[in-house]
Formats: C-alpha cells, sequence, structure tokens
C-alpha cells in the first residue's frame, strides 16, 4: 500500500481538464486538484505542496513552474523537472504529445509511470481533437471562398452555379493547384478590379 | 534541393531574423526552407530543441548558459551559434507607483536609469515586486544590476510572468513593476496599466538579448547545413539594420501567423518610438534594439562569462566552473567560419571587458578595424572574464 500522491492539473478549460482527472483516476487513488486560474499561480502551487503538476507543454504559464523548480531553500520542498536522462523515451513521448510535468525532487520512477502514461494519453487525445478541429475549420473558410468565386464568375460571365464550379474545378485541374487557391485568387483579382 | 529546418520561437519583436530570413527570402538563397513552430513558452523552446524536435531555436541568451551549468533539465549539448539582437527590453511601473513618482516630481524621460532609481526608491521605499519573463534573462539581470546600484536591497522580489499576461499582473496589483521585451511593454503602456520607465539599453548600452541556439550534436553534424542557416539569419539581421526596412518587418511581424496584432504595436521598438507615457511621445530611434550594428550577432565569450557569473552568485553556485562551462557553448569559432565567407567583418578577440566602452570604439577586426558601440553599464561596472574565471 503506496500514499496517494498529490497531483495539480493547470488547465483553464474546465472540460479538457475534467478529461484529464478522468483519465488520471483510471491510474490510481491520487488527490488531484486542478487550478484554473493563472494569476498568482505560483503562489497557489506553493501552498499545496504537491508531488506532480501537470502542465499544457504550449501554456504560457508554463515559465512560472520553471521558477518553483528552482525555488529550493532549506525551508522549500524542492521540485526536480521530471524530464531527465534516466527515462529518456517517457519525457519525449511527453514533450511530444504537449504534456510537461514537474515532480518533487525523490520520488521514485515507478511512481511517476503510470500519472504520466495516463496524461500522455489524455493530451494525444486533445492533440487529436485540435488537429481535426483545424481541418474543419479549413475545410469552412475554403467552401466560403469557393462560394464567393461561384457568385463572381455567375454574375461576369452569366452562367449557372455547376459551370461556374465546373470552371473552377477544370482550372485547378489544368494548372495542378487546389480549387480553393484558385478561388482565393480570383477574389483577389476581382476585388482589385471594382 | 532545398533542405528544411525547424524553427521554434516565441512571438517577440526579437524573433524578427527568423521571420526575415524565411519572408523576405535569405534562407531561400541558402538553399533552406524554414519551418517556423510558434511556441509560447522558453520551457518549452528549450524542451523542444532538447529531445530535437526542432533543430534550431530563438532563444533568451542566458538560457543556454544556465543548461551548460547544469541548471535545468538533462540534455545534450546546447550552443550559442550567434547573437540574434541587442536591447529590446523595456521597464514599466503600475500606474499607482507611477503617480506617486510624478507626484514627487519625476519625469518619465526612458533613458536616465539614476534618477528612475531613486524616484523609484523614494516611491516604493525599497519593497518592489518586479515581473521578469523567465528566470535565465537578461532582463533578470538588468533588473537586479540597476536595482541594487540604485540602492534596493532585501525588499526587492523578482518573479517570473509570462509576458502575454504582464499587463494582467500589473492592472491586478500583483506586481508593481514589469520588464519586457516588446511589444509586451507596450501592450501594458497601451492599455494604460503601465507606464514606461527605462529602456533595457539605458541600463546596459550593448545588453545581449536573444540568439540561435542548436543542440552541439546537431551542429557539428552537418557544417554546411550549420553555416547556411547562420548565414542566413546574418542576412536578415543586416537586413533589419537598414532603418528604412524597419517598417516593412514590423508589418510582416504583425501578420496572423506570426504575432497576431496590430503592425502599430510591433513598430514601436523597431522604429523606437515609443506613444505613451505621462511625459507624452518617447523617441529611441532605431538604436531602442539593434540587430546587426556593431558586431551585434558576435557570441563574446565574455558574454557568456558574464551570464555566468550572475546567475552562480543568485543560485549559489562556484562562478568559476559555470564561467568555463558557459564560455565554452558560445561558438566563436563557428561564427568566424561559417559568416567569414557572408563578408562578416570578425573582431579580432574573442572576448572583451564587458562594460568596459562608455562610447563607440575603433578596435581591431580581421579587416583591420571596426567600430563597436558603447557596451557601459550606466553606473560604470565592469566585468573582465579572465578575472572572473580565477
Amino acid at each position: 500500500m503506496t500514499a496517494r500522491l498529490s497531483i495539480i492539473v493547470v488547465e483553464k478549460d474546465p472540460d479538457l481538464a475534467l478529461r484529464i482527472v478522468d483519465g488520471l483516476r483510471e491510474a490510481g487513488d491520487h488527490d488531484i486538484t486542478v487550478i484554473a486560474e493563472s494569476t498568482g499561480l505560483a503562489r497557489h502551487i506553493a501552498d499545496r505542496k504537491p508531488d506532480i503538476v501537470l502542465i499544457d507543454a504550449g501554456d504560457p504559464s508554463r515559465d512560472v513552474l520553471e521558477e518553483l523548480a528552482l525555488a529550493s531553500g532549506p525551508l522549500d520542498r524542492p521540485v526536480a523537472m521530471f524530464v531527465d536522462r534516466s527515462d529518456g523515451p517517457l519525457t519525449r513521448a511527453a514533450i511530444e504529445a504537449g504534456v510537461s510535468a514537474y515532480v518533487v525532487d525523490g520520488l521514485r520512477p515507478d511512481r511517476i509511470k503510470p500519472i504520466l502514461d495516463a496524461a500522455i494519453a489524455r493530451f494525444h487525445m486533445f492533440q487529436k481533437m485540435r488537429m481535426e478541429l483545424a481541418a474543419t475549420k479549413a475545410a469552412l473558410e475554403d467552401r466560403k471562398i469557393i462560394d464567393r468565386a461561384k457568385a463572381i464568375l455567375m454574375k461576369a460571365r452569366g452562367i449557372d452555379e455547376e459551370a461556374a464550379y465546373a470552371l473552377l474545378r477544370k482550372t485547378a485541374m489544368d494548372q495542378k493547384r487546389k480549387v480553393a487557391d484558385i478561388a482565393q485568387q480570383l477574389v483577389m483579382a476581382a476585388g482589385l478590379l471594382t | 534541393m532545398t533542405q528544411t529546418l525547424r524553427l521554434a520561437y516565441v512571438p517577440l519583436v526579437d524573433a524578427a531574423p527568423l521571420i526575415v530570413a524565411h519572408e523576405i527570402g535569405f534562407a531561400a538563397e541558402e538553399g533552406l526552407t524554414l519551418d517556423l513552430q510558434r511556441t509560447q513558452s522558453w520551457a518549452q523552446v528549450r524542451d523542444l530543441l532538447g529531445v530535437g524536435a526542432v533543430d534550431a531555436a530563438h532563444m533568451l541568451a542566458p538560457m543556454p548558459v544556465a543548461q551548460a551549468m547544469g541548471l535545468g533539465p538533462q540534455y545534450p549539448p546546447f550552443d550559442v551559434l550567434m547573437l540574434l539582437s541587442q536591447g529590446g527590453q523595456a521597464i514599466a511601473v503600475s500606474q499607482p507607483v507611477a503617480a506617486q513618482m510624478q507626484l514627487a516630481g519625476h519625469v518619465f524621460d526612458f533613458h536616465d536609469p539614476v534618477t528612475a532609481g531613486a524616484a523609484l526608491l523614494a516611491a516604493t521605499g525599497g519593497t518592489l515586486r518586479i515581473a521578469v519573463p523567465f528566470p535565465f534573462s537578461t532582463h533578470t539581470l538588468i533588473v537586479r544590476h540597476w536595482l541594487a546600484a540604485c540602492g534596493f536591497g532585501t525588499g526587492v522580489s523578482v518573479h517570473t510572468v509570462p509576458p502575454p499576461l504582464m499587463a494582467n499582473a500589473l492592472a491586478a496589483g500583483e506586481v508593481d513593476a514589469v520588464c519586457v521585451g516588446e511589444p509586451w511593454s507596450s501592450v501594458a503602456a497601451d492599455a494604460g496599466v503601465g507606464v514606461l520607465l527605462l529602456s533595457g539599453m539605458a541600463i546596459w548600452a550593448a545588453a545581449p538579448e536573444k540568439a540561435l541556439v542548436m543542440r552541439r550534436d546537431r551542429a557539428m553534424a552537418d557544417g554546411p547545413l550549420t553555416g547556411a542557416l547562420m548565414r542566413a539569419l546574418w542576412r536578415a539581421a543586416r537586413w533589419l539594420d537598414v532603418t528604412e526596412n524597419r517598417g516593412t518587418a514590423a508589418e510582416i511581424l504583425a501578420r496572423d501567423r506570426y504575432l497576431d496584432l496590430s503592425p502599430t504595436l510591433t513598430e514601436h521598438a523597431l522604429l523606437g518610438r515609443f506613444a505613451v507615457g505621462p511625459a507624452g511621445h518617447i523617441r529611441t530611434g532605431p538604436d531602442f534594439m539593434r540587430f546587426h550594428r556593431g558586431a551585434a550577432s558576435f557570441p563574446w565569450k565574455s558574454v557568456a562569462a558574464l551570464f555566468a557569473d550572475r546567475i552562480a552568485r543568485l543560485h549559489g553556485l562556484d562562478p568559476a566552473m559555470a564561467v568555463t562551462a558557459a564560455m565554452a557553448c558560445f561558438r566563436t569559432d563557428l561564427y568566424r567560419q561559417h559568416l567569414r565567407s557572408a563578408g562578416a567583418d570578425l573582431p579580432g578577440a574573442s572576448a572583451k571587458v564587458e562594460g568596459a566602452m562608455a562610447h563607440p570604439t575603433a578596435v581591431a577586426s580581421e579587416q583591420g578595424q571596426m567600430i563597436l558601440p558603447a557596451d557601459a553599464f550606466f553606473d560604470g561596472w565592469q566585468f573582465d572574464p579572465l578575472f572572473a574565471a580565477r
């Protein structure tokens, strides 16, 4: 029977925070706290004396944790960065998944690993979600610009929508470009002419 | 056949050499495609470089020094290939502090560290919370140096606050002052939560700010590739120091995919025109930040030594060991080898007494003579690396 670990998750999106906490619960029975507020972050973390802090690697607030990792006066509990030669692949996996872990000095690797594995799995999921969201957004942008280009063609050449799209598509194929790129050029050129 | 290099940067005005090298075509000229990866924290830049997820990085110049001293995660050694900028830092104080200073008759001229320091000491009684972007930064060094020289003592606490959150920290009363690179001091001033007090260059006339950093194994593995990157950035820096190009640079930097800000904010630092402060408009000219002039990109070993000495003393480490480790990672040898062919004039020495030049000074160079700009500290402090290493 090992003692419960005190874990802090720094995440301002409540939905993402909830998913991370769920993932960590599967890794064991630990005391998990979420901090959403970036003001006073250093103070909040120092007050709680956690064993592990997990934060999105892309969060600007991470640099605040760097300061905490350095603070090691006689009364502080020194916080060591987990990223360390002794566990290269795990460190790399964490960085690639976009999660950073700050771990109190002296915590055994076999206690850290299940928690970090769980966090990495969740962050991988978020990355996938973000990529899908970006792709959807880009597709929507493409649709909008193609619609505008079609409208310009329909008006200028007196053709219907279907013919306008066929013309855009043929031009794109001839030039080996994307339909959206051709549409973008057309919209820009039309803007210059009016 | 072009080669692609992945470069991590933090969206600040001083990331300009990387962005300009890509946008104006200096990278393409060298057969390079730059994959510029915008990053939101210095720790992340360091980690991406450390695990090899990027090839090179825009980094606070003291960060690789701290790495060499063992203050950070254990990664393969980092090398500074060249410096990317000097200056660009500004100190701003909160509205309540500014009001007190103004009441006591302080004129916010942005240039005089002595009167600014005295007025700040009087207004705060020596208790001051000041924010910097990262523990290992030129900001930390100049702030501590300036405050100590002005009579501040143990009442000073220096806190790390991410630059985009600095204006909030000032507004919320979490800190009394901030020292940060542009555009973030201007953002605080424009938002009306801070008043600009002092430029970094007023404290240290040649304060090195950012560096181009690569892992040593990567830099040495493909010499021609490393050289190509250095030449592209060196030419970008030269382009940036032509005053007429600064407006274009401000426009490019402001774009969504880079800093994603209004060009009026990126212009402040590049043109040296600051719009906000009780004294009205402040003009510093293009020397508020330098990219190229006066061998600004030369990675002086003495700069490495100075950073190491200051960091070691602050964190209770042995300065002599720190200085030796730091000097080894400022690669004057690679700078000479790869930039000579681009036409860079190279100083005869690789180290100097930091802070010894109160005025622009002619020194020996490979092509005869070159003029180095003043590098003095406002209080006349000097740092001799040879003396420090003993």
